[in-house]
Formats: structure tokens, sequence, C-alpha cells
């Protein structure tokens, strides 16, 4: 039996999170059969023989210049054979061309699989609900199941024995009403505007708590006492036009893992909490001691903090 | 002129904790406000101000028990103009159940007479995450559809939708209509409702009707919660007293300049 991963790449090969995809495939015992869509980057083969590919398939020409979901979702169609697992990355790209996958084979979709086993001829998956603060067990009956593996699921770790594998390339048929929907064009965005946040060594967060949007400069003053420090907000503080959605941390924003984050005025929610839980310290600023946030922190200051922040400003710079 | 049909969920509003139903097979949300996912309240500010710029109406679209009426008349209440219910138990419904339901009722609607140019969904559900209804809905339907969209706007009978790209930057996408979209927070501040859209959206009936089929489900065998790890928090102290613990600790982590 074989399970197909379809591989998103950067212009440095295969990007992390299909890489932790590669290694969960191969976790379930099959060949592992890699797709590639679009121009593929030097050395892309030897990177995938290095996880223990079988066999990579790519898909190329003028379908494939352009973003489009159909068109990759035939493209995998087309690698899928008779493999009885497809995966993708829960990216959203990964996502969107599953969706179109299962459409097109008639197959359940489970997003953001954790765990995958078998039971008899089903396949058994654990999958992340609620923002990541609950798991489905979910059977999946059928001929072949589509799944996105969720960020983290696993780490990436190359295989004990590389391959070589052979590509082939494949002969996707793109039919005109695939490439109704496709990237005519891309903006260059601006300079990545959350990615300071995603990788600061410190996320100061900020909440309910700020009480307006003039509430944040004690906040913005301690990012610059900091080193590699960014300011992040709960989805409540962008709700309210206080902060930029960028700076959102949350099921619907950033997820951050840095090695401190401070949540100064935030109750933690299960929405933000999903965006920061993984952070190797976190300190709470809270009134409330009850606070979840508070209660899941390694650390806390009872207190408002914009009494807090403050003084830990003046010590700061004291110190200096 | 451009109608369009917002789809949302009524899902729990979850606080810090999640307790699940004795059986272990839901969320027990008594006790809990419910609420739409972000990424719904966001397709449903862009379904109003894509309706209100071509002169087309905004109807907004649930699957759920009659508890579901909160949700429609919140948007009603922000500008949508008429409201459609599928009457259904939401749990038993798989994302292709879902999909077919909204399908069935957009021909059953067309054959009416009202035809919607644009489907906006949200790009997943904030309790189950699946990630697929509206592009199953755009198979069922045979429209373009395209994923992850944060700004849309129609011209004559072309909708362009704007999304991240994976390297940080955009992607813009041009489909031509009747197409599907499905929408991610961030690109449309949702606007809150005023006192006279509240009273307008009580009055506006919600057309009901039932699925005329069984569902599958989606093979749902439980839900698991991870083990509460007991609270360690140390306390640091009280107020601005605590700032010399809190640099101390900033300074043994060395993340002080």
């Amino acid at each position: 039996m074989t399970t197909l991963v379809l591989v998103e790449t950067d212009a440095d090969g295969v990007v992390e999170v299909s890489r932790e995809t590669l290694t969960f495939a191969r976790g379930l015992g099959d060949d592992v059969a890699a797709l590639v869509c679009g121009d593929g980057p030097s050395g892309l083969v030897d990177q995938l023989g290095a996880y223990g590919v079988s066999s990579v398939l790519h898909a190329d020409g003028d379908a494939f210049t352009s973003y489009c979901a159909a068109a990759w979702a035939a493209a995998v169609v087309s690698a899928a054979g008779d493999a009885s697992v497809v995966m993708a990355a829960g990216t959203p790209r990964g996502m969107e061309v599953l969706a179109h996958v299962a459409c097109r084979l008639d197959a359940t979709m489970a997003a953001n699989v954790v765990e995958i086993s078998r039971d008899g001829s089903a396949l058994v998956v654990a999958r992340q609900v609620l923002g990541g603060s609950a798991m489905e067990d979910l059977r999946l009956d059928g001929p072949v199941a589509v799944m996105t593996v969720a960020g983290h699921a696993c780490e990436a770790t190359p295989a004990e024995v590389n391959t070589s594998p052979v590509v082939e390339p494949l002969d996707v048929p793109v039919s005109a009403q695939d490439l109704r929907a496709r990237v005519v064009r891309t903006e260059a965005g601006e300079p990545d505007e959350s990615g300071s946040l995603k990788s600061a060594r410190v996320v100061v967060g900020a909440g309910r708590g700020a009480g307006s949007a003039d509430g944040f400069k004690d906040l913005l003053e301690l990012t610059e006492l900091l080193d590699n420090a960014a300011l992040g907000v709960s989805r409540v503080v962008t709700s309210l036009g206080w902060r930029p959605h960028h700076e959102q941390v949350g099921q619907t924003g950033s997820r951050v893992a840095p090695e401190l984050y401070v949540a100064a005025g935030i109750s933690g929610a299960i929405q933000h909490w999903s965006g920061m839980s993984s952070s190797k310290i976190i300190l709470a600023i809270n009134t409330d001691a009850d606070a979840p946030m508070v209660t899941k922190a390694h650390y806390a200051v009872i207190g408002d903090l914009h009494e807090v922040v403050p003084a830990i400003n003046e010590e700061l710079r004291r110190r200096r | 002129m451009t109608n369009v049909l917002v789809c949302i969920k009524r899902v729990p509003d979850l606080g810090g904790e999640i307790q699940l139903t004795a059986d272990s097979m839901a969320v027990d949300d008594s006790g809990l406000g419910h609420t739409v996912s972000p990424h719904e309240e966001a397709a449903v500010e862009l379904a109003i101000s894509i309706a209100r710029d071509t002169g087309g109406e905004a109807t907004v679209l649930t699957l759920g028990s009659d508890d579901a009426v909160e949700q429609l008349r919140n948007a009603l209440a922000l500008g949508c103009t008429a409201a459609l219910r599928i009457d259904a138990d939401a749990a038993a419904f798989g994302p292709a159940d879902v999909a077919r339901a909204i399908a069935e009722t957009v021909r059953e609607q067309e054959a009416a007479g009202t035809t919607y140019e644009l489907v906006l969904v949200g790009s997943d559900a904030s309790d189950t995450g699946d990630f697929q209804v509206g592009i199953r809905l755009a198979y069922l339907l045979d429209r373009p559809v395209v994923a992850g969209i944060s700004t849309i706007s129609v011209q004559a009978d072309t909708v362009v939708a704007r999304g991240s790209a994976p390297d940080g930057g955009a992607e813009v996408f041009e489909l031509p209509l009747p197409a599907v979209v499905t929408v991610m927070e961030g690109g449309v501040e949702p606007r809150y409702p005023s006192i006279p859209g509240r009273m307008k959206a009580k009055k506006v009936p919600v057309q009901e009707g039932t699925p005329s089929f069984e569902p599958v489900g989606n093979g749902r065998l439980g839900l698991r919660l991870p083990e509460p790890a007991p609270s360690q928090v140390t306390i640091l102290g009280n107020g601005a007293d605590a700032a010399p613990a809190v640099v101390d600790l900033m300074e043994k982590l060395g993340v002080t300049r």
C-alpha cells in the first residue's frame, strides 16, 4: 500500500510542515510517494530521499505556473493511483487542495490530524478540534482516506535509510473549468508584518485589560527594553479596533512559541491560548488570581497591568 | 447587482475551560453563550458590504436548531436582509452533509426565483474545524471556488478575491460569477449592530426548510481533552512591588537588553 503526500516547497526546498507530514506518513509503515506541483527548487529530490520517499511525482506545465487549487487537486488524483491514504500539511493550501481532492474522490477528509492507526481496513485518526484544545477520534472508512496533518503533529525527522527516488513526470488532465479560480497576480506583502511577532524571543501579549487604544504605551515600551520582543494582542483587542489584526495571537491569528510570553490583562480564553500555549515560559499579569491564564502560567503577578508594567520598565531601566 | 448568501454556524462561545458531555460525544455548552466563528463574522461583513455596493441583497443561512435563530438575528441586525434556517441537528451533520443541505437550499431558492451570485462561508467553523464545507458546496453547485480569502470586490461578472500567499505576500484570484468563496478573518473590520438595525431584525421572517436526506455524519467516535496539568504557577508578587522579581526572571532567561 502507498501513502501519497502532497509536498509544498519554497526556495530552500521542502517546507518544514511538509517534512513533518512526510515523517508522519512514514509512521503508518507503507511506501510514501511525494507529489510536487510546479517548479521545484534544485536539490528537492535529494531532500525527499532523505525522508525515505519511494517515488516523486511531478506535475508541471501551464496549469501549474501559478497556484490553482483545482489543478493541484487534479494532479493529486492523477498521482494517487491505488494509494490508500492521501496527506498534505495542514496549511491553507493543504486544506484547500485536499478538500478539492475529497470531492473528486468522493472521500471523507479529516483536517488537522495528529494521530493515526489502522483498525482492520479502516483508519482511525485523532484530529485537533476547538482550536487545538480538544481532540476528535474519527473513523475513516472507504478505499481512500484524505487528511491534512496538523503542524507540530510530530517532529520532522529524516528516515534512517536514504532512498534514491525516481522522478516520474505526471500527465495531469486539467480542464478549463479547473482553471476558473487561479492566482492572476501576486503582491509583495508589507515586509511580512506578523514576521517579527512569529520570530520574537519575547512576546508581550495584551488583552482587554489594556483598557483602550491608548493603553499600549507602557507595553510597547517594555518590548523596546527587552531583546527581540514584539507586541501580540488577543482577539478582543483587534475586534475593538485598538490594534491591527496582524498583531493578533490566537486560533485565528498568529501562533507563537517565544522563550517568554508576557500575558498582560489577558484572561486566557481558548481562542487566545491556542496561539501561545507552546511558549516556553508564560508570565501572567492579571488582577484576577483565578483567571485561566494565571492558573496555567508558570509565573504570575497579581495586579493591574497599568501599575505593574511601568514598574517593570522602571526596574529594567534602573538596572541598565 | 450581486445577491450574496452567507452561511454561518452557531457555536459555543468558549471561555477558558471546555467541558464534555457525559458520553464525550460533544462539548457541554450548557451555561455557555453562543456565537459564530470569527471567519464567519468577516464573511457576514463582506456579504453586507458587497450587497450594498452592488444594490443586491445579503441573505444569511444557517443549519441548526431553533436556537440558531439568535445568530441569524445578529446577522440581520448588522444588515443582512433575509434569513434562511435549515432545520436539522447540526451535530449529526458532517461537512459533506452540511454542503449537501446548503446546495439543496440554494437550488430551491433558485427554483423560486432567488439566485445568489456569490455564496460566502467561513474558512472553517471554530468548533469542528473541517475546512471543506465551502469547497464541497462549490462542487455540488458546479461553481468556481477559492478558499481563505480576506477581501473581496465584485466587478461586473467577476469576483476579485485577495488572500495571503505562503510567502507572506498576497495572492489575487478572479473568478467568474456565480462563485463560492471561503473567508478568513483579518481583511475587514466587522461592523457593530445599530439599535434600529436590531429593531428591524426582529421583524424579518426566518424562512425555514428541512433537508430531504438523512445525514451520513462525520464518523466521530468521541472527543478527548488533554489531561489538565495541575497549576504550577509561582506568584512573583502583587502590583508594582513585583517588578524586581519580574526583572530577575527576565535576566535569568537572558531576554533583557
